[in-house]
C-alpha cells in the first residue's frame, strides 16, 4: 500500500487525531459538562475572594489568573490521565507499534487538552465579565491573542512531558494531579511571586506557565509582553525537546520492562 | 530475573499460517510482543521480514499488522469509523484510498453498515473482528494474530475462522496463537508448542499427532468422578496420558494409550465407585498430542 510524503501526513495526522481525541472528549456527556463547569469553579472562588478589594485592577488582575489556572488544570493535569486512559483501553501498544513516532502520538493528546485551556481562558473571562461585572478591556488585542495562544502551546509542552513519564510508570497519571495545586502558586496565578521565598521564584522561573501569565497580563495592560513571551516560548520548546529525547528512552525502557500492557 | 522466553527458535515461510501453542505463561504472548517490537529481547535475535526487530523496530512497524483478542485496543466512546479513520492516520494512509480501504475492510469483516455505530455497543464477536479490519489497513504482508478468538462464541469464532482462512488465500503470511486445538488443526499449515519459554515440538498438524500419540484415545464419559479413581486409572500399565474434561454435568477421560493396549476392562474396573456413561475409542486429535506434549515436558 502507498504512503504518503512525511511533509504531507504529519500535519494531516495530527489535525485527525487531535480531532478524534477531542470526540473522545465530547461523546462521555458527564466528560463533557465536567470540562464546560469545570473552569467557571475555578473562577468564581477566585471573584469571590478578590472582590473584597476596592481596587477593580485586582479584579482583572484575578479574572487573568483564573483564566490560566483553567489552562493550568486542563494541560498538566488531564494530559497526562488521557495518557492512562490509552494504556487502560489497551490502544498505547497500539500507538507503540504503529510506524508513527511515539513523541508525534502524543502530541494531538495534549493539543486536545490545550483546546479545552483555551474554552477554559475565554469562559473565565466572559463568566468574569457576565456575573462578576469584570471590564474585558485589553490594551493590545493583537499581543493578547498571541500571547494567550503561544502561552497555551508553551503550558502543553508541560503536559506532554508529564504524560510521556505516564509510558513507563503506570501511576504518573497522579504526578498531574499532585501538581495541579502547587502549580497555581508556583505560577503565581492568582498570588504574586514576591509573596514568597527566593527559592519559591527560583522554581517559578523555569516553568512556562509563570511567563505566560506574566504576558498575558502585560498585554492586557498595555506593557509589551514580548520579553515575557519569548522566555515563555523558550522555555516551552526546551521542555518540547526534553519530553521528546525522554519519551524515546521512556518507550525503550517500557518495551524492555514490560509495562506496556500494564493496567 | 526471570527469562520469559528461552531458545525459541523458528521460521515462517511467506503464505504460511504458523500456529504457536502452549499453555498460559509459556511464552506465547512474550514471543509476538518482542516480533511485533512491543518488547526489547534481552537477548538473542529475531528478524521480520527481512528487518532485525531491534535495530529495524520502524521498518518492521510497517509492514506487520497485530491483532490481538479480547476487549481491549479500540476507542470504545468512538464509532467503528472513526476508530479504524485513526488508526489509518497513525499507519500513514493516503487520504485519497483511506475511505475506500475502510469500507473494503469493513465489508471483509462483515461489519458493514455498523461503522457509525459507537464500538461500546458492539459485541465482542464484532470487537473482534473490527480489531482484524483495524489490523489490515496497511495491508501488511505478516498479520499476528494473538488469540484472536478468545471469548468469542461459537458462531462468531467460526466466522473469524473463515476470516483467517480467507485472509491466508489471498497470500497473508500469519502468525497465529490460539488455545483451541481444533482452530488450530484447520488453520495452520505449521504448528510450534511452546512450554516454559522453549519450543518442544514443531511440525505439521498432522505430523505431530503421528509423532506423540503413538497409540490411540479411550474416551470415557462418566458423571461424578470419584476422588482417588483418576489416580488408578493412571497408574495402570499401557496409558500415557489422562485428561480430564470438564463439561457440565460430565467429566470426560481423554485416555491416550499405547496402539496394542486393551485397557478398556482395567479402566472400568478402576472406575467402580464413578458412574460412566458413553465409553469409546478414538484417533488422536491435536489436542490429544497437545496435552501429551505439553504434560510430558
Amino acid at each position: 500500500m502507498t504512503r504518503r510524503s512525511p511533509l504531507l501526513a504529519v500535519p494531516r495526522f495530527l489535525i485527525v487525531a487531535w480531532w478524534i481525541q477531542i470526540k473522545i472528549i465530547a461523546t462521555s456527556a458527564f466528560d463533557g459538562f465536567l470540562q464546560v463547569v469545570w473552569p467557571l469553579f475555578f473562577a468564581t472562588s477566585a471573584f469571590l475572594v478578590y472582590r473584597v478589594s476596592p481596587d477593580p485592577d485586582v479584579m482583572v488582575y484575578a479574572a487573568l489568573g483564573a483564566s490560566m489556572m483553567g489552562v493550568w488544570s486542563a494541560i498538566a493535569t488531564t494530559a497526562s490521565s488521557a495518557l492512562q486512559r490509552e494504556r487502560f483501553g489497551g490502544t498505547l501498544e497500539l500507538m507503540v507499534s504503529s510506524p508513527t513516532p511515539f513523541a508525534l502520538t502524543l502530541i494531538p493528546i495534549t493539543g486536545a487538552m490545550a483546546s479545552l485551556g483555551l474554552y477554559s481562558m475565554g469562559a473565565t473571562l466572559l463568566w468574569g465579565w457576565l456575573v462578576f461585572d469584570i471590564p474585558l478591556h485589553i490594551a493590545s488585542p493583537v499581543a493578547f491573542v498571541a500571547c494567550v495562544l503561544l502561552s497555551i502551546i508553551s503550558v502543553s509542552m508541560v503536559g506532554f512531558m508529564l504524560s510521556v513519564t505516564v509510558v513507563r510508570y503506570r501511576t504518573a497519571w497522579a504526578l498531574g494531579n499532585v501538581l495541579e495545586y502547587p502549580g497555581w502558586l508556583l505560577c503565581g496565578f492568582l498570588v504574586p511571586l514576591s509573596m514568597f521565598p527566593d527559592w519559591v521564584a527560583g522554581v517559578s522561573r523555569v516553568l512556562p506557565p509563570t511567563w505566560a501569565v506574566q504576558a498575558i497580563r502585560e498585554s492586557a495592560n498595555g506593557e509589551s509582553p514580548w520579553v515575557s513571551l519569548g522566555i515563555c516560548a523558550a522555555l516551552g520548546l526546551a521542555y518540547g525537546i526534553v519530553a521528546a529525547v525522554l519519551s524515546e528512552n521512556i518507550l525503550r525502557s517500557a518495551r524492555r520492562q514490560a509495562t506496556l500492557s500494564l493496567t | 530475573m526471570v527469562d520469559a522466553v528461552r531458545g525459541v527458535n523458528f521460521t515462517i515461510e511467506r503464505g504460511e499460517l504458523f500456529g504457536l501453542l502452549g499453555p498460559n505463561g509459556a511464552g506465547k504472548t512474550t514471543t509476538i510482543k518482542m516480533l511485533t517490537t512491543l518488547l526489547l529481547p534481552t537477548g538473542g535475535s529475531a528478524t521480520v521480514l527481512g528487518h532485525d526487530v531491534v535495530t529495524s523496530a520502524r521498518q518492521v512497524r510497517r509492514d506487520i499488522g497485530y491483532v490481538f483478542g479480547g476487549d481491549r485496543g479500540l476507542y470504545d466512546r468512538l464509532s467503528a469509523w472513526d476508530n479504524l479513520r485513526y488508526f489509518a492516520e497513525l499507519y500513514g494512509l493516503p487520504p485519497a484510498t483511506q475511505r475506500a480501504r475502510i469500507g473494503e475492510l469493513l465489508e471483509l469483516v462483515g461489519l458493514a453498515g455498523r461503522e457509525k455505530e459507537r464500538v461500546e455497543g458492539f459485541s465482542r464477536g464484532m470487537k473482534q473482528r473490527l480489531h482484524i479490519a483495524r489490523g489490515l489497513l496497511h495491508d501488511p504482508e505478516l498479520i499476528f494474530l494473538d488469540e484472536p478468538s478468545i471469548g468469542i462464541d461459537p458462531v462468531g469464532a467460526r466466522e473469524l475462522r473463515g476470516t483467517i482462512a480467507r485472509l491466508k488465500e489471498s497470500g497473508k503470511t500469519i502468525l497465529l496463537t490460539t488455545h483451541y486445538m481444533f482452530e488450530a488443526d484447520e488453520l495452520c499449515d505449521r504448528i510450534a508448542v511452546i512450554q516454559n519459554g522453549s519450543v518442544v515440538a514443531e511440525g505439521k498438524p498432522d505430523e505431530l499427532k503421528k509423532r506423540v500419540s503413538a497409540g490411540r484415545v479411550l474416551e470415557v464419559e462418566t458423571f461424578g468422578l470419584a476422588e482417588g479413581e483418576l489416580e488408578a486409572v493412571r497408574a495402570l500399565a499401557g496409558i500415557h496420558t489422562v485428561a480430564v474434561e470438564e463439561r457440565e454435568t460430565t467429566q470426560v477421560l481423554n485416555i491416550q494409550a499405547e496402539a496394542d493396549a486393551e485397557i478398556t476392562s482395567e479402566v472400568l474396573a478402576a472406575l467402580t465407585e464413578t458412574r460412566v456413561g458413553r465409553v469409546a475409542w478414538r484417533e488422536p486429535t491435536l489436542e490429544d498430542a497437545y496435552v501429551e506434549l505439553v504434560t510430558a515436558s
